[in-house]
């Protein structure tokens, strides 16, 4: 028995605009509203719409056999609902059918793990509130961002209550074992471990349409072979990949939709397959073996690792500095405050500022809305100036009324 | 192969990049065994320690003429006239295009006398010299473009003369070499030239030995270097600097380098009320070029239309980062830096603050810029030259 699990990635980052260091103090909106809602508008219609209609038509067609699952960042869905909001009703329509899952994240799309647990924890629980508001769904199974995991994820998330939890199947974490079966972190008693095959999922997220790759053109039937060939050595093969891979890195011309439509039929023509959500993965199937996680891994470039948002000095002082600000910003009880340094954690303004050119610099440069990783650095450190220089309003007004009040008795 | 190299200036007689272009270029065909005779339009001694830099292949000719890099027709008349104050030789011709006459009959004598396989040619005042070379002698042209008359001039005022010279060149040219994507675009747009005739080869820098400075200062200095000219957009420097000082009043700018625009650029800085933060230090040679990156924490290169900017490599190379234009043609080819369009006072303003006020921005700059600039040297070029000339053959 082969069971396919797809999970897709939905996000949006709150782009920053060319924030000067001229405004500094001048002007607290950081963002580019207008890219942003281009750029909404733009994926929308290229994938979201589109995609979620063929997922909805596939669910009924296979009548409970094609369930797919989905995380959705906040940010993405603060901006689907200011810009887009068909998009919701149409991700609403989805849950409706009781086919698909949601799966639980950072609202932000933060790196807050890593620098604050309690801050994690706030955010995870306003991005369950969000899945509970919009599609009424508790998430059951946890996916950090861009799949970064190690042991010590594994535990708090295991202390939060998850059955399961994501993360990328790194041949530097597995060695010889293969993707396709359930593990358990080393340090954690109950919850389980699903490994992204990733030979298969970039298959279909990157090289699709890249005829230099031998296996161009990727037809469904060869796609359902290297499926059935796992039957006998495997029972679970996790496709986990961005959603934007149909209509927007694979446009609708590579016939990237044409594939997902006929894939249901296909994979199911195989008495033996089926597909799964996460949450039936972790019910299904038993644990097989422990995998010890230690250093921290991600689905991100060919290190998989943190070096796409750590791999530079701008990055980690950049990211000390917005967690070393935590307490004072949680302090002035301002909560536009609060909800910009928040959007200002987003990991994607880290990624941009990546120096890694060469070889994985392509991809970066494609999800890089500033010309350089310079620009970015900038523009977010501005921003980053501008929020310290409101706390420091903040604590001088609480410090006047104190005194005021001293001056009063 | 023997090349018969016609130039207009070469170090220590240089006062700009191009000097140092062919000074790196002819070093590295050198090194490809390339025997490079190099003419320049001036009489002058040759030191012998400058002989024994160049290596053997290459030897110095020498014609006597006024010509310098860089000078509209108008400019020339100025120098005439200061130099007609002293003991002059009849030599000389009244005008520029008068001494690029006389270059180019030069040439013809000296394409009888030498032996060689191939004419290499930089630049517009050089071009009637190679075509009369050419003519004599039936051997390959290649002309080397490393900035047009729209670049000079900013494309206003384009003299007709130098147009047609340029062009002229172009055209009888067996292969034309431009600096960069952007020269070559200018070369297909405005000079009508066919895009397959014309190849890019952007420059390199040869490494500087390692000099050590003692720099003392305490403020933070910008630096402009390159000729006062509008080409350069010492202007737009000035205001950006205007800005920057609006924010933190501390900074110091040093402009080095001069050029017709001199008078108006001091006169600009009192009138803007920043005088005491902005320093001439006049055109600057040799080791004092890299005091000067050393002791600057930034670089600024706003020029209006830039074909390469060998200074934005040199300055990387001391481990100075750069602010450049994305109207220049080494923009193309790197990464580590800061770039911003020239006419964007702000945003240049905003990236000199940046670059001083987050000390991970200037070192990470520093770092990647430095170990960037090391990917230059002018084996590539001299290699990419080495394939045109046998190309041709």
């Amino acid at each position: 028995m082969v069971s396919l699990c797809f999970y897709f990635q939905v996000h949006q980052p709150a782009r920053l605009r060319k924030y000067t260091v001229f405004e500094i103090n001048n002007n607290h909106d950081y963002f580019d509203h207008k890219k942003n809602r281009e750029i909404a508008k733009k994926v929308a219609n290229k994938c979201y719409l589109p995609t979620n209609k063929l997922i909805l038509d596939l669910i009924k067609k296979h009548s409970g056999a094609f369930k797919v699952s989905y995380s959705i960042t906040g940010t993405a869905l603060e901006q689907f609902e200011e810009y887009v909001p068909e998009v919701i009703q149409s991700f609403q329509e989805l849950a409706d059918t009781k086919q698909v899952e949601f799966l639980s994240e950072t609202y932000h799309h933060s790196l807050s793990f890593l620098y604050s647990k309690d801050e994690f924890r706030e955010q995870v629980s306003m991005h369950k509130e969000k899945m509970l508001k919009l599609f009424n769904y508790k998430p059951k199974v946890f996916r950090n961002t861009e799949l970064i995991f190690n042991n010590e994820l594994g535990n708090f998330i295991e202390g939060m209550g998850y059955k399961g939890i994501l993360a990328e199947g790194a041949d530097h974490v597995l060695g010889w074992r293969s993707p396709n079966f359930v593990y358990r972190p080393k340090t954690c008693n109950k919850i389980k471990l699903l490994l992204k095959n990733y030979k298969l999922s970039d298959d279909i997220a990157f090289r699709f349409s890249e005829k230099s790759w031998k296996e161009h053109p990727l037809t469904i039937e060869k796609f359902s072979q290297w499926v059935n060939e796992v039957n006998g050595n495997g029972n679970l093969i996790n496709l986990f990949m961005d959603y934007e891979t149909f209509g927007e890195h694979q446009w609708s011309q590579t016939g990237i939709f044409r594939f997902l439509k006929n894939l249901p039929t296909e994979i199911l023509k195989h008495p033996d397959n089926n597909f799964v959500t996460p949450s039936e993965a972790v019910e299904k199937y038993d644990v097989t073996s422990e995998l010890d996680i230690h250093n921290p891994v991600s689905w991100a470039d060919v290190e998989r690792d943190l070096s796409a948002w750590l791999g530079n000095k701008m990055q980690t002082e950049s990211l000390r500095e917005i967690y070393a600000i935590e307490q004072q910003v949680k302090d002035s009880k301002d909560s536009k405050l609060i909800e910009d340094w928040r959007k200002l954690q987003t990991s994607d303004h880290f990624y941009y500022m990546c120096t890694k050119w060469f070889a994985d610099g392509d991809v970066h440069k494609y999800f890089n809305p500033y010309d350089s990783p310079y620009d970015s650095y900038i523009f977010f450190m501005n921003a980053l100036n501008d929020v310290m220089g409101r706390i420091r309003n903040h604590e001088l007004s609480k410090e006047n009324i104190q005194n005021f009040a001293e001056s009063k008795a | 192969m023997k090349v018969l190299m016609f130039g207009w200036e070469f170090p220590p007689y240089s006062s700009g990049g191009l000097g140092t272009a062919c000074y790196g270029l002819t070093k590295g065909l050198s090194r490809q065994n390339m025997e490079v005779t190099f003419v320049v339009p001036y009489d002058v001694e040759i030191e012998s320690d400058f002989v024994k830099l160049l290596s053997t292949n290459i030897k110095i000719k020498r014609i006597k003429s006024l010509l310098q890099p860089y000078l509209s027709s108008a400019s020339y008349s100025t120098i005439l006239s200061k130099k007609k104050k002293r003991p002059f030789p009849k030599i000389y011709g009244e005008t520029l295009f008068e001494e690029v006459y006389r270059y180019g009959e030069a040439a013809k004598e000296i394409a009888m006398e030498e032996d060689f396989d191939i004419i290499h040619c930089h630049d517009w005042l050089t071009f009637k010299a190679g075509i009369n070379a050419k003519e004599l002698s039936g051997k390959p042209l290649v002309v080397h473009v490393h900035a047009t008359e729209f670049d000079r001039t900013g494309g206003h005022g384009v003299n007709q003369q130098v147009y047609d010279t340029e062009r002229g060149g172009m055209e009888k040219a067996d292969r034309i070499i431009a600096v960069s994507n952007y020269t070559k675009q200018k070369i297909v747009q405005h000079y009508g030239i066919h895009p397959d005739k014309i190849i890019v080869v952007h420059n390199a820098i040869e490494i500087p030995e390692e000099i050590h400075f003692d720099i003392n200062k305490q403020d933070k200095v910008v630096l402009f270097l390159g000729r006062l000219t509008l080409q350069k957009g010492p202007d737009y420097f000035l205001y950006a600097a205007k800005k920057v000082l609006g924010y933190d009043p501390h900074i110091k700018f040093i402009i080095a380098g001069s050029g017709d625009m001199e008078r108006f650029i001091i006169e600009k800085s009192a009138e803007l009320g920043i005088s005491s933060n902005v320093l001439f230090a006049g055109f600057l040679e040799g080791n004092d070029v890299y005091r000067a990156y050393r002791m600057a924490d930034l670089y600024v290169m706003p020029s209006v239309s830039e074909p390469f900017g060998l200074t934005a490599l040199e300055s990387m190379r001391s481990g100075t980062p750069v602010l450049i234009s994305n109207q220049s043609g080494v923009s193309e080819v790197i990464t580590h830096c800061l770039k911003a369009d020239f006419w964007d006072v702000n945003d240049i303003a905003n990236k000199i603050v940046a670059a001083l006020k987050y000390s991970e921005l200037h070192h990470t700059l520093k770092e990647h810029g430095s170990l960037e600039s090391h990917r230059f040297n002018w084996n590539e070029p001299a290699k990419k030259c080495v394939d045109i000339y046998n190309s041709l053959m």
